[in-house]
């Protein structure tokens, strides 16, 4: 073994990880070596030198920030997990207020189009009330021809025929 | 029986909030010390050392245990602080350091009690002598380069193997040996004076391992 070897196997030496013929060689080389046994020497040396630098103390507040963070953590991935993306949350939000503006209107004030046959008519009094007011019924040539309209539900005594109030 | 980091770990992984803080009572001071010596910023240290912490929470989901925890834990620290001195985020807390000495460790002129001085009774000589002498350990390790600061700190204070220091810094177990032996070639010119003193007044240490 020359230097050169021996300077490869140095590090692992100290560390006791040289074992068998390995270390033998090392050793036998090291005892004829007076510039690897300085080195050696001036290794195990600065191992002892390095205890000296002091062991730093983390702050009291340490602890605290880190479980800051990790709470703050936990609940970003509780609203990350629902909302992957601005625009999805924007999205969202646009859609509940929406839904939210429309539960708020009263029925009778939504334009609901409906269709002419009978089906679809409800008999309730604010329907009857709409079907009243509605332009067309004002031309008695077309209400006379007009089929569908045999198909409104018959209301009390009073509204019974609309056609009486015009 | 103390429970493993990697139980600890699983335990993290399946919503038990006290092993995570087992794992930040074990590994808190390691970390600011190894971070604190590569920054050399006692605030940066920290800060960097919150974000190992959760970034191993963030990750707790995906946690296999195929390597030991704390190669994966201080490869993440060791990335972090290779990144922050890059990108020269801790460069002008450096300087400060340099020009005024406010050092956590070496001198007691820190707002923050971070260094552990025992209840000694030194002279003030010989506190001097001591603050002088870890001032000057301070500086050659901090002259290392990154990488081999990095592995000098991961093998002589945080006592990890070869394999795993090679899996930290991302290089083979002979390359880091390489590494190793240059930096610690570097400290034994570097830290001369204080050896003579040492051999004079105590014997010389083997490596600890």
């Amino acid at each position: 073994m020359n230097c050169r070897d021996a300077e490869k196997k140095l590090m692992a030496y100290l560390d006791g990880k040289l074992i068998g013929a390995e270390r033998r060689d090392f050793e036998t080389h090291l005892a004829a070596c007076n510039g690897c046994q300085e080195r050696v020497a001036g290794f195990q040396s600065v191992w002892g030198v390095l205890d000296e630098l002091p062991v730093v103390t983390p702050s009291p507040a340490f602890d605290v920030q880190v479980r800051a963070r990790v709470q703050q953590e936990s609940k970003k991935r509780v609203w990350g997990w629902l909302v992957p993306s601005p625009r999805v949350a924007f999205a969202i939000t646009a859609l509940l207020i929406t839904s939210i503006w429309l539960s708020s209107l009263q029925p009778g004030k939504i334009a609901v189009p409906r269709s002419p046959m009978g089906s679809t008519i409800q008999s309730n009094e604010a329907d009857f009330r709409m079907i009243q007011n509605l332009p067309v019924l004002e031309n008695y040539d077309v209400l006379t021809s007009f089929d569908a309209l045999s198909e409104i539900p018959v209301q009390p005594a009073a509204q019974s025929h609309p056609l009486n109030q015009m | 029986m103390a429970r493993s980091d990697v139980q600890l770990m699983l335990g993290v992984k399946s919503g038990d909030d006290s092993s995570f803080e087992l794992l930040l009572r074990r590994y808190r001071t390691p970390l600011v010390n190894f971070l604190y010596r590569m920054v050399r910023d006692g605030a940066a240290a920290e800060d960097l050392a919150q974000e190992v912490f959760l970034r191993v929470y963030r990750a707790r989901g995906q946690y296999v245990p195929t390597a030991k925890f704390t190669t994966w834990m201080f490869r993440i620290a060791t990335n972090l602080a290779l990144n922050a001195l890059r990108d020269g985020r801790y460069r002008q807390m450096e300087i400060s350091i340099d020009q005024t000495g406010a050092d956590h460790s070496a001198d007691g002129e820190s707002d923050q009690p971070t260094k552990e001085i025992a209840d000694r009774q030194a002279s003030i000589e010989s506190e001097l002598i001591q603050r002088d002498r870890a001032e000057q350990i301070r500086r050659a390790v901090e002259s290392l380069p990154e990488k081999q600061r990095a592995a000098v700190l991961l093998h002589k204070y945080e006592e990890l193997d070869y394999d795993q220091i090679a899996n930290v810094l991302g290089c083979s177990e002979s390359a880091l040996k390489s590494l190793l032996f240059r930096a610690y070639e570097t400290l034994r010119v570097e830290l001369a004076p204080l050896i003579k003193t040492q051999q004079v007044s105590s014997q010389a240490a083997r490596f600890g391992k």
